[in-house]
């Protein structure tokens, strides 16, 4: 196999993400994309690319790449330890891959996900406008596995011209802001004081589909089944239990249980491990 | 909430809203459902001439989203002024011809649930003139509509673990078509081989939204 990265060790989820493949939901196809699509467009900036370009997306475990070309490389995301062969190098700040070197990633210190961008971005075959892993649908490349080789573009231009970034700790608590609708209505007005004001916990059956959380269960005020409708990323879904679940990047096109409402921002919920308390509020404070 | 004569535009976030097509009296399925297809076909002639920005209009049972707008309230009033394309015009979209092998493992509890024996459900499968009423569930999965409401049909009580590629399927008031193979619960009727969604083809999915669709006897 050809390809100027060779993955020594894949982790436990280690993908390709770059923006997702959105305009294709009439037809079922998730947005897919990096679950946090800043940190994302930062590392390809440090790396002196478009910042659409694809990066890798490494949960939880960390991985091991060897590069069989000299790279600029950046990391972002949840603060990690770094090694260029024996070299120390940090989350945030553009780093230079010799050819031959194996650069380390390791597990996140706090929060769960770190984004890595290389000079030309990795350019293996787009589906649908996107080289992202949809986990949901399984379009796109699959999650890497040990001995992958991954293509390099050539580079796009210099690095950029920073020393460092900040890398943000992951916070203890995530506070999201919350928009009522679109079927707030088919809730109790308990149930929307409990959103409001409660605490939720992010379960461990979490994932890039969504968030799901434990707390105070939700009530209905209407009965029955809510026939299928178009989701966005950031839907508060309420299933049968009254347990809600945050979609994130892979989350399905529709869906057949009420949304009682939209978070703004989903981008923290990217780092909230299990056990991560959180909570909304609403959009005026 | 806004209400625009029959309908209703639900908020959806800082940059999507959802047109709620359902009366608010109790709805009638097929009526709902030509009055999704009228919006969506209009929004989108709409979105083609430049008259509205939305990166994704999904219409799917009784409601559209629009989603990707840059100013959901400018846009709702903007829907305000515009009526759905009326039907006759939509009628006229091509036919696709799926060519089905009517020899699914659920005809006999179809069969039971019309009440009439299986030959019969094949034929009025056959000679329906179905409209895909949305995607979802999975890439180039298509809803069908144009079965009467009365041959609604339950779901399996638990689903299959794998429902092969190319399964045709009822459940509630649709047919669809399994364009790759995964769990599900529908009633499954037959098979067909036609490839339903290829990512190098334009479009990729066979049957978008829209599309009219026969389900002959291979």
């Amino acid at each position: 196999m050809t390809g100027e990265i060779e993955v020594v060790r894949a982790g436990a989820l280690t993908m390709v993400q770059d923006l997702g493949r959105p305009g294709w939901a009439h037809l079922g196809v998730p947005r897919s994309g990096a679950l946090d699509p800043g940190a994302l467009r930062l590392a390809n900036r440090l790396v002196g690319n478009p910042e659409s370009a694809a990066g890798l997306e490494i949960t939880l475990t960390g991985c091991v790449l060897r590069f069989h070309r000299a790279s600029a490389v950046a990391l972002t995301g949840a603060d990690a330890a770094v090694r260029v062969d024996e070299r120390p190098g940090d989350v945030g700040r553009p780093l230079s891959v010799p050819a031959g070197a194996v650069l380390r990633v390791g597990a996140p210190r706090t929060g769960l996900r770190t984004w890595l961008a290389v000079g030309g971005g990795i350019t293996v075959e787009p589906v649908l406008g996107s080289r992202s892993t949809d986990t949901l649908s399984g379009l796109g490349p699959p999650p890497l596995r040990d001995g992958d080789r991954l293509p390099v573009g050539p580079p796009a231009g210099p690095p950029a011209p920073v020393d460092a970034t900040a890398t943000p700790q992951a916070p203890g608590e995530v506070r999201l802001t919350v928009r009522l609708g679109p079927r707030a209505d088919w809730f109790t007005e308990s149930a929307r004081d409990l959103l409001l004001r409660g605490a939720y916990t992010v379960s461990p059956l979490s994932n890039r589909v969504g968030a799901r959380l434990t707390g105070a269960p939700l009530p209905r005020a209407v009965a029955g089944e809510l026939p299928s409708e178009g989701i966005v990323l950031g839907a508060v879904q309420v299933p049968a239990d009254g347990q809600p679940l945050v979609f994130l990047a892979d989350h399905p096109t529709t869906g057949g249980y009420p949304v009682i409402g939209v978070v703004d921002d989903v981008t923290p919920l990217a780092q909230a491990r299990p056990g991560t308390t959180v909570r909304f509020h609403g959009p005026q404070r | 909430m806004v209400k625009y004569g029959g309908m209703r535009i639900r908020p959806v976030g800082a940059h999507a809203l959802l047109l709620d097509c359902a009366a608010s009296s109790p709805p009638d399925t097929l009526d709902v459902a030509a009055r999704v297809e009228g919006w969506r076909a209009e929004l989108w002639r709409r979105r083609e001439r430049g008259e509205l920005i939305a990166v994704e209009i999904v219409p799917a049972a009784t409601t559209v989203l629009l989603d990707g707008v840059p100013d959901p309230t400018a846009t709702a009033a903007l829907l305000a002024g515009w009526t759905p394309t009326p039907a006759t015009t939509t009628a006229a979209a091509p036919t696709v011809e799926v060519p089905v092998t009517y020899d699914g493992e659920d005809l006999p509890t179809v069969a039971d649930h019309w009440d009439v024996d299986v030959p019969t459900v094949v034929e009025r499968l056959a000679g329906t003139s179905f409209r895909v009423a949305f995607c979802g569930f999975a890439p180039g999965f298509a809803y069908l509509t144009g079965l009467p409401a009365e041959l609604a049909v339950p779901r399996l009580p638990s689903p299959r673990p794998r429902v092969p590629a190319g399964s045709v399927a009822l459940a509630g008031p649709y047919a669809g078509i399994y364009p790759s193979a995964s769990p599900g619960g529908w009633l499954l009727v037959g098979r067909t081989t036609v490839t339903l969604f290829d990512v190098t083809a334009d479009p990729p999915a066979r049957l978008g939204p829209g599309t009219r669709v026969r389900l002959a006897p291979a």
